[in-house]
């Protein structure tokens, strides 16, 4: 199956992110498509690599970073939603005069068009939020 | 690129966005209505529900002043204009928080509870905020 996934929640406050990934890490097990991974409201802090938690917890962002790799997953930010809360790339923070970017390997910033074709393209469209 | 993509796959799906948060307080409602009006340039069968507090984003005379917020509840008058028609409001939560539809700021179609779990179990794809 081709499963498109939705994380609206940011990481370490709520337990949206830690399900989704577990979601696509179980759903890439049983041998289905994630057609791609979509970042909106505060999920879009899942995105900074400037995320330090302590030693003996787990780093959510960089298990996002390693699952892309391996399995070439398309992990998408908002980019109006990133703006608003200072996620950037470089070529983002260069076109709006940011001293910084933050953006973690793996991600890139998109718009919210990529949400709605993954709900077109997918064969179920799974939400992991409030 | 994708929107050609669309265009050359012709897919028409039913889209149901649920509306669930009152529309301050959190920024749930407002970015719910940014990815609205977006799918309205993939000429997708777009529907909105309100349910729960959901049914205050569409409360008439909505004044933000003193929240230091832009007041968005004009944008539902032009969802119209996008061809997104279909609006629901759940009876139940509009009447549990002492609404009528004369309270409310579009044309609606008001639905029981079981109508509404009956509409989204039509649909393709369900987004709710």
């Amino acid at each position: 199956m081709k499963i498109g996934v939705l994380v609206s929640e940011g990481p370490y406050t709520h337990q949206a992110s830690d399900t989704a990934y577990n979601f696509v890490k179980a759903a890439l097990d049983k041998g289905h498509e994630i057609f791609r991974v979509f970042f909106y409201h505060d999920g879009v802090n899942n995105a900074t690599r400037l995320t330090e938690p302590p030693r003996d917890d787990r780093n959510i962002v960089n298990r996002w970073s390693e699952l892309a790799k391996e399995h070439k997953l398309d992990l998408v930010v908002c980019i109006a939603a990133a703006q608003r809360r200072g996620i950037m790339d470089e070529n983002e923070a260069k076109r709006q005069g940011k001293d910084a970017h933050n953006i973690a390997e793996g991600f890139r910033i998109s718009g919210l068009g990529q949400l709605v074709e993954a709900g077109i393209q997918c064969d179920r469209l799974v939400t992991f939020g409030d | 690129m994708s929107d050609e993509m669309m265009e050359e796959d012709g897919v028409i799906k039913k889209f149901m966005f649920v509306n669930r948060k009152a529309p301050y307080g959190t920024i749930y409602a407002l970015e719910g209505l940014e990815v609205v009006l977006i799918s309205a340039a993939f000429e997708q069968d777009v529907s909105l529900a309100f349910v729960d507090d959901g049914v205050f984003e569409l409360k008439k005379g909505q004044d933000t002043k003193a929240l230091g917020q832009k007041n968005f509840s004009p944008t539902y008058r032009a969802l119209e204009g996008y061809d997104i028609e279909k609006l629901y409001v759940e009876r139940e939560s509009m009447e549990a928080r002492g609404l009528s539809e004369e309270d409310l700021l579009v044309d609606v179609q008001v639905v029981s509870a079981a109508e509404m779990a009956d509409l989204m179990a039509e649909q393709d794809v369900v987004i709710s905020f």
